[in-house]
Formats: C-alpha cells, sequence, structure tokens
C-alpha cells in the first residue's frame, strides 16, 4: 500500500466532512495561536528590557558604602562615610579588569534659569562616568579633568533638563543656569537616553565635576558611591574581586568581618530580569499550551465518533483488501491532516494577533522563528498521539461485524 | 466440460466452531466441495444453516476451526490476517446486501477503491479499470454520479463494478438482491448471468429460493452440513423472466 493513495483516501474522508474537519481544527488554531502571541509578547517584552540594560552599560558595576551596625543599629548606606577617594585612586591604579571608574556623589535640588526653575538631580562624577553609563554628549563638550582639579563650576545636562528650562529652543551651551544657589555654566548637553524599564527619565539630570559636588553643594570629604565599568561584561565577577580586595584592604576589616560595602552589577539586574520575563513567558506559553492540549482532544474525541460512524465503511475497506495498517494510517493521517492545517492556520492567526497587539496596544513583541516551528512540531505530536487510539481501535475492528454493523 | 476448467475453490471437512460463553457452537460441521473456474454456484439455506460462516471463510474474512481451504490454489487456513488482506484484494470480489458504497462519493471512486490498496496500479490505470468495469455493469453513463444520487439497482451495479474491478478468481455475492425489488432483482440477475456467459466464477449466498433456478449450480446447507449438491441442467433466463414481469404502473 503506497502513501501517496492513503493520503488521497484521507483527504477525501476530510473533504466529506467539512464542517466538522474546520470545528475540529478551531481547537487547534486557537491553541497555536494563543502560544506563538503569548510567546511573541514575552519575547518581546524580554528583548526590550535586555536592550535597555545595555544601553545602560551591561558590564557597569556599582558600590556602595554599606549599612554598618553602630551598637546593634544598622545605620543607613548613605550616612555612611567609609567609602574615600583614596579607594577611587587605588581601584583606579591597582586594578586589571575595571575600564572606567568614577567617584558618585549626589545632591537633589531645583534648578533654576530665568524664570523657569524644575527639581532635579546633580551628579557629581569625573568625566569616565560617560563611558560608564553611555551617555553621550550631543552639544558642546564633556568638562575636563582640569575642570575637577579645580572644583570648576560647569556642568553637562541632559535633555529633560534643557525642556525644563529652554521651553523656547534656546542654546543652552554656554548659559548660565543656578543649581540652587550656586552657578554653573552649561558646557554641554546629553544625548536623550529616554526611560528605562523601570519608568525612569534618564535624561533629567546633571552631571557636574564630583569635587564641585563634594565641596561646593554637599561639603563632604567622602564618596556616596564609585561607578565602574569591567573590560567586558564576562570580566565583570573578576573586577568585583579585585574591588572588593582592595576596599577591605583600605578599611582594615579582619577576614571575619563583614563587607562594609555592597558592589552591585548589572549583571546581575540584567539576569534577575532575564529569569522574570523568562517566567513570564513560560506561564504564558503554558495557558496556551493547555488550550492546545484541549484542542488535541477535541481531535481525539471526533475522531472516535468518526471512526464509530464509519464502522461499516472501515469493514467494507477491510474486506477489499486493507490491512489493519492501511486503516491504521488512514485515521493516523486524517488527525495529523487537522491538525497539521489547523497550525498552519494558527500560525497565521497567532502572527497576525501578535502584530495586532503589538500595533493597538503597543506591547513590544518579537516573533522567534523556533516559536513558531515549536507549535508546528507540537502540532504534529498532539494529531499522532491524539489520533493513535481512536485508529488503532479502527485497525482492531474485525471485519466481519464491522461490515455489517448497523 | 466443467471438470476441465481449473479448480478455484477447494474446501476440504471445513469446521468452525464458536465459542459463546461455556458452550461450543458447531458452525460448519465438515463441508467439503470443489468450484471450478466459470460456475455460477448458488449455496442456499435458512438462517442457522451456516451460510454466513462458510461466506466469511470462502471470502478469507474468517478461518476455518480445520479442514483445508486452497483458494485459486493457495492454502488459506494458515495465513495471516494481513496476507488474507491482500489475498481478498487480489482473488475476491464482494457484493453485498446493503451495497457498502461509500457516502458522498462518486461511483468512479468507489469502483476504483480495491485497486487504492494495490500498488501494482497507477492513478491512470486505475481509473481507466473502475470506467471499463462500470461500463461493463452498464453505467458507462454515470461515471461521476454520487452514491447518494443513485438508485438500489444502480448502487448495486456499482457495487459489482467495484467486485470486477481487480479481476478476481470469483465473485462473492452475500444476498445480493435482498434489498430490492422484484424487478431490480432480476436486472442484476441478468447482469450476473452475463458476467457468468463471459467466464467468470461466482457464488451467490442466499435464502430466497428461486435464485439457484438462474445459476448452473446449487449447494443447500443445513445446520452446518452440505445437504445437497446438484448441477443445473435447465439454467434459466433472468433476462426472459424480466420481460415476462407485469408492468407496475400504479
Amino acid at each position: 500500500m503506497n502513501f501517496t493513495n492513503l493520503f488521497k483516501i484521507a483527504v477525501r474522508a476530510l473533504a466529506n466532512n467539512k464542517l466538522r474537519g474546520f470545528l475540529t481544527m478551531l481547537g487547534i488554531i486557537i491553541g497555536v495561536a494563543s502560544v506563538i502571541t503569548m510567546l511573541a509578547i514575552g519575547q518581546g517584552s524580554k528583548r526590550s528590557i535586555q536592550r535597555e540594560i545595555s544601553e545602560m552599560g551591561s558590564n557597569m558595576i556599582m558600590i556602595q558604602p554599606g549599612g554598618e551596625m553602630r551598637g546593634g543599629v544598622r545605620q543607613s548606606a548613605e550616612d555612611m562615610q567609609t567609602l574615600t577617594l583614596s579607594d577611587y585612586e587605588d581601584i583606579v591604579n591597582e586594578t586589571r579588569y575595571v575600564a572606567a571608574t568614577s567617584p558618585s556623589v549626589n545632591s537633589s535640588g531645583q534648578i533654576i534659569y530665568g524664570a523657569n526653575n524644575a527639581p532635579t538631580t546633580v551628579y557629581g562624577i569625573s568625566p569616565d562616568y560617560m563611558q560608564i553609563r553611555q551617555y553621550k554628549v550631543a552639544e558642546g563638550d564633556m568638562f575636563t579633568e582640569r575642570d575637577i582639579l579645580t572644583a570648576a563650576k560647569v556642568c553637562v545636562i541632559g535633555q529633560t533638563v534643557v525642556d525644563n528650562l529652554f521651553p523656547g529652543g534656546e542654546n543652552p551651551v554656554g548659559k548660565v543656569i543656578r543649581f540652587q544657589k550656586l552657578p554653573f555654566r552649561v558646557v554641554g548637553v546629553l544625548q536623550s537616553k529616554g526611560y528605562n524599564s523601570m519608568g525612569m527619565d534618564q535624561d533629567d539630570l546633571i552631571l557636574a565635576p564630583y569635587t564641585t559636588v563634594q565641596k561646593k553643594i554637599l561639603a563632604i570629604t567622602h564618596l556616596q558611591g564609585i561607578n565602574c565599568s569591567a573590560l567586558e561584561e564576562k570580566y565583570t565577577d573578576q573586577a568585583i574581586e579585585e574591588i572588593s580586595e582592595i576596599l577591605r584592604r583600605n578599611h582594615k576589616l579582619n577576614p571575619t568581618d563583614e563587607d562594609d560595602f555592597t558592589i552591585r552589577s548589572q549583571q546581575e539586574l540584567s539576569s534577575m530580569l532575564t529569569t522574570t520575563t523568562d517566567m513570564m513567558t513560560v506561564l504564558l506559553a503554558a495557558v496556551a499550551g493547555i488550550s492546545l492540549v484541549v484542542g488535541g482532544i477535541g481531535i481525539m474525541n471526533i475522531m472516535y465518533v468518526s471512526v464509530t460512524e464509519r464502522t461499516r465503511e472501515i469493514g467494507l475497506r477491510m474486506s477489499i483488501g486493507a490491512k489493519g495498517r492501511d486503516i491504521l494510517a488512514q485515521f493516523l493521517i486524517e488527525s495529523v491532516l487537522i491538525s497539521v492545517t489547523g497550525g498552519l492556520i494558527g500560525v497565521v492567526f497567532g502572527v497576525g494577533a501578535s502584530l495586532a497587539v503589538n500595533a493597538i496596544a503597543h506591547f513590544p513583541i518579537f516573533i522567534q522563528p523556533w516559536s513558531v516551528l515549536l507549535s508546528f512540531v507540537v502540532c504534529t505530536a498532539t494529531g499522532i498521539f491524539f489520533g493513535w487510539y481512536p485508529a488503532k481501535k479502527a485497525a482492531q475492528l474485525d471485519p466481519i461485524e464491522a461490515i455489517r454493523y448497523e | 466440460m466443467a471438470s476441465d476448467m481449473k479448480e478455484i475453490i477447494r474446501l476440504e471437512d471445513i469446521r468452525r466452531n464458536f465459542i459463546v460463553g461455556e458452550e461450543t457452537v458447531h458452525a460448519l460441521r465438515g463441508i467439503s466441495f470443489t468450484i471450478r473456474e466459470g460456475e455460477f454456484v448458488t449455496i442456499v439455506g435458512t438462517s442457522g444453516s451456516g451460510k454466513s460462516t462458510l461466506l466469511n471463510i470462502l471470502g478469507c474474512l474468517d478461518t476455518p476451526t480445520s479442514g483445508e481451504y486452497f483458494l485459486d490454489g493457495v492454502s488459506v487456513r494458515t495465513m495471516g490476517k494481513n496476507a488474507r488482506a491482500t489475498l481478498r484484494n487480489r482473488k475476491i470480489g464482494f457484493v453485498f446486501q446493503n451495497y457498502n458504497l461509500l457516502p458522498k462519493t462518486t461511483a468512479v471512486e468507489n469502483v476504483e477503491l480495491p485497486l487504492m490498496y494495490n500498488s501494482a496500479y497507477s492513478a491512470a490505470q486505475r481509473r481507466e479499470k473502475a470506467v471499463q468495469a462500470l461500463i461493463a455493469v452498464g453505467l458507462g453513463d454515470r461515471l461521476q454520479h454520487k452514491s447518494n444520487q443513485m438508485s438500489g439497482g444502480q448502487m448495486q451495479r456499482v457495487a459489482i463494478a467495484r467486485a470486477l474491478v481487480n479481476d478476481p478468481a470469483v465473485i462473492l455475492a452475500d444476498e445480493a438482491t435482498g434489498n430490492l425489488d422484484t424487478r431490480t432483482s432480476f436486472e442484476i440477475l441478468v447482469l450476473l448471468q452475463k458476467l457468468h456467459a463471459e467466464g467468470k466464477t461466482i457464488i451467490f449466498v442466499t435464502h430466497n429460493p428461486e435464485i439457484p433456478q438462474y445459476a448452473s449450480r446449487n449447494i443447500t446447507l443445513r445446520d452446518g452440513h452440505v445437504t445437497s449438491d446438484t448441477t443445473n441442467a435447465h439454467i434459466l433466463s433472468a433476462a426472459s423472466a424480466l420481460a415476462n414481469l407485469p408492468i407496475n404502473d400504479d
């Protein structure tokens, strides 16, 4: 018995029952379409988060003073004065895996230019910060090491600050703005980075030499934090180890003491967020997968009814020479055809629905080729799995009884 | 004479027992006969005589409990299911009482069906053989009619064409006129006599005592035994019987 003939027989049998075939397919169509749409949404948000993180600098390392215990009371990290300029200098000089290092001190307050004012944050940093956070200057220039040495009152401002202070579209470069009472000359404007995935405006900031912020705004000598970047993302762990060693040595900690600082890397954050979105994807896909299984059970149900209803046809086919395996193959091909056709239509609907979600709800989507392939394979497997029992039942019928079945 | 012709069927002491609960039912109790090529044999018996069981065995749907059955020289008794399926496909043409055509399917496709299970035939050969078989049963003008658009007599002709299409060694008809009115029954008998005249071997199983008059040989069964096996010296013509039927105008 050749396969082409069996295929023709199965197609004919399906064509005789178009409406029923379509209704059976519907379960599979909905199942596959929802799997593809859910995976597209899950993968889309994962990708958009990953992109944002790499825009923030995927090899970034943040050092903050740790909350120390004083008389049994853990202190807030901001009150700690443990991070110092010499820590910063030692990190710059003694590490091999750290590419860029910048101290970090900041202060929030009102920024004023002419009649306009807005609340914002001044970050005291060194020019290395640009490389660490992947900021770029769009107009004018970054301030220099010389400005740091002299604690010059110069700054680079973000796009949101520009919009707030210069609504008329004036060029801010060269203008003098005031942060609280302190005048700063604007030397550059940052390229816009937009909002990050946590909804923070990355353009609402002012960058100034850390010495200026330390001395003239905060009146402190310690650092609130140090930002570094590893040579490459894969060296993050080595860099953290180096930094940790230097800080423990500088802070004269005994081997048994807790760290009095915390080091966080963007990599950690990134893997955490990825895990979250992955879990979301799995959950969405699982819900969608259930509907695929329900669709499969629909196929099984219909195939059972079909076998009973066509008992005499099966008996006839057997008496004119069909072997058990021919009947098995015929019914299997029928159920696989239903599920694969349903799968194909489901792929079309799924892709359509994903695009619609993207267009209407502005969800980021990404249709991964493997998700299409996977749902297709699952479909075929569903057809075989749920078609097997009814087909087996058909193949095992006794032709003598089947041919006289009423 | 008939005895010079090739043996198509030889039964040697065929017995078939069924176990129903605790009891053993002896459906066939030692049947032996030989059917040669070109015979038109009726097997007549009341219900319970074992004729259905005999038909199943002749049609290779069932195997005897003991005894030997040779179909066209091949021993069937020890054959497996699949081998018997292939044997049915090549050597036997079935005609059933209730036609058993596929629904919503054209005459040609119905007739092609046995050849679908024989990979020796190409699609074109299949079609050609099916058309020829339909022409042979007088349905050359109804090739594309679907089974639900045909009368009982036409459906039975399609079924006969289906039984002819694989050039079987023997045609097995099971109450082939049982569902038809008198006139249509005679039309089918005319067709079977025509096929007989062309040299086909036909076995017609029935409980209708009139039919043996139109066949060349009659075997009667009772309680699992052959009670008579006679050659019919005066075969009646179904065609003239049909011509003499009163025409019903009411």
